[in-house]
């Protein structure tokens, strides 16, 4: 074994720093993504719809269709506005779980064991979140 | 109220807002829940689900700007957010069980506590404490740059502000806000982590902590996509607009007006939650 690996654990901030820009940019280019997506269903929405009324005082929930991924996809295919914007937002609640999968790569590249448990603890609570909300049925 | 003016007046009031709160570092999704409610006659639901929504966006858009400055630390942000997600998973459990009331009334007395702490003055930052067992061995101690080159800093009382973080990210979940003030109290008061260091951070762990409930509000229709559509857009544009504005000088007399505003949102929504009007 190299002798490098038996050394105590030296964080090394330049290295942190390098993950830290690498995930930052990717940040911003998912939500430059998503809200890219969302401002095309607007269009497509305002275009269709912009003279209706709005009535937003009593809930009655989404329908099925803007509350889970295929149904998301499946209004995306049938060209429905609010189902791209849907699907804008879905893009946008994936970017920070993107961004916990990038850190998990990064602290394993620093052989830093105890972080990669951690990030891997927090991926699972979001999907969990995700997969047992059945957002995916 | 037709859709287009509708979406036009909710554009622009969410772009305001985002720009106030980067200004002052507020957040802005504290007071679109009580504007949307109040002036919008907007069913609080859906405006929990829009602001949620609207909290990822800022988070992760100005992400690349603050880790350029070099004062973010992913190790801290990565720990607590083991506890925010699982306070995010508490929180948004909650929101489907308890009556719109409540939810106003706890709302209304974020609200107040947030613009208290803001006007509350920083404890002078506390030089050379000596290092934690704990926040050693979690390796959280951390430098960042200062007028006097790399200033280095020793992490305190580590389950206090672990715990704190978890009521952090139930507020969270429970109410789709990025809940900044319980994050002052953890890390800045409990955990004595330096101001620039915090905030960024901070910063950081909203967007995860977020996600790990907006799935759970889009599977039970509260994202609704007419609403989030124009509070997403324009409270990202407002943030993104105020982080490159960033006047120093200015945000004293800012953070006073807007947490003035926020004092007088949070005695409305307690007004509402108490009387039920809501």
């Amino acid at each position: 074994m190299p002798a490098r690996l038996l050394k105590p654990f030296q964080p090394q901030p330049w290295r942190d720093r390098r993950i830290e820009i690498i995930l930052g940019n990717a940040l911003r280019a998912g939500v430059l993504l998503s809200a890219a997506v969302v401002l095309c269903g607007a269009c497509v929405y305002l275009s269709r719809h912009a003279h209706e009324p709005t009535d937003y005082r009593v809930f009655r929930g989404e329908p099925s269709e803007y509350r889970t991924i295929p149904g998301v996809i499946r209004s995306v295919m049938n060209g429905r506005g609010r189902g791209l914007i849907q699907l804008g937002l879905l893009l946008l609640i994936a970017t920070p779980i993107a961004r916990v999968v990038l850190s998990i790569v990064g602290f394993a590249i620093e052989r830093d064991r105890m972080y990669v448990a951690f990030t891997l603890i927090v991926l699972a609570v979001l999907l969990y979140s995700l997969l047992g909300s059945g957002i995916g049925l | 109220m037709t859709i287009l003016e509708f979406t036009a007046i909710v554009a622009i009031v969410s772009f305001v807002a985002g720009l106030l709160g980067s200004l002052t570092g507020l957040g802005g999704g504290v007071v679109l829940v009580p504007l949307l409610t109040t002036f919008f006659h907007v069913d609080i639901r859906y405006a929990i689900g829009a602001s949620l929504v609207s909290v990822i966006a800022t988070s992760s858009g100005a992400a690349a700007s603050y880790v350029r400055e070099g004062f973010s630390n992913i190790r801290i942000g990565m720990f607590l957010e083991i506890a925010t997600t699982f306070g995010a998973l508490l929180g948004a459990f909650l929101a489907t069980r308890i009556p719109t009331s409540a939810l106003a009334i706890i709302f209304g007395a974020v609200l107040l506590y947030s613009a208290f702490v803001s006007r509350k003055p920083r404890p002078p930052a506390q030089r050379s404490l000596p290092p934690d067992p704990l926040a050693t061995r979690l390796r959280l101690n951390g430098k960042f740059p200062d007028e006097e080159g790399q200033r280095a800093y020793n992490v305190q009382r580590v389950p206090t502000g672990f715990s704190l973080m978890f009521g952090a990210g139930a507020l969270s979940g429970l109410l789709g806000i990025g809940s900044g003030a319980v994050k002052v109290l953890a890390m800045d008061q409990a955990m004595q982590i330096p101001f620039k260091v915090s905030t960024t951070t901070s910063n950081f762990m909203i967007g995860v902590t977020a996600a790990a409930s907006a799935g759970i509000y889009l599977s039970r229709g509260y994202v609704d996509p007419g609403l989030a559509m124009p509070v997403m857009l324009g409270v990202l544009g407002g943030s993104l607009l105020g982080s490159r504005i960033l006047v120093k000088a200015e945000t004293q007399s800012l953070r006073l007006v807007f947490s003035v505003v926020i004092l007088v949102l949070g005695l409305q929504m307690l007004y509402k939650g108490i009387w039920g009007n809501i």
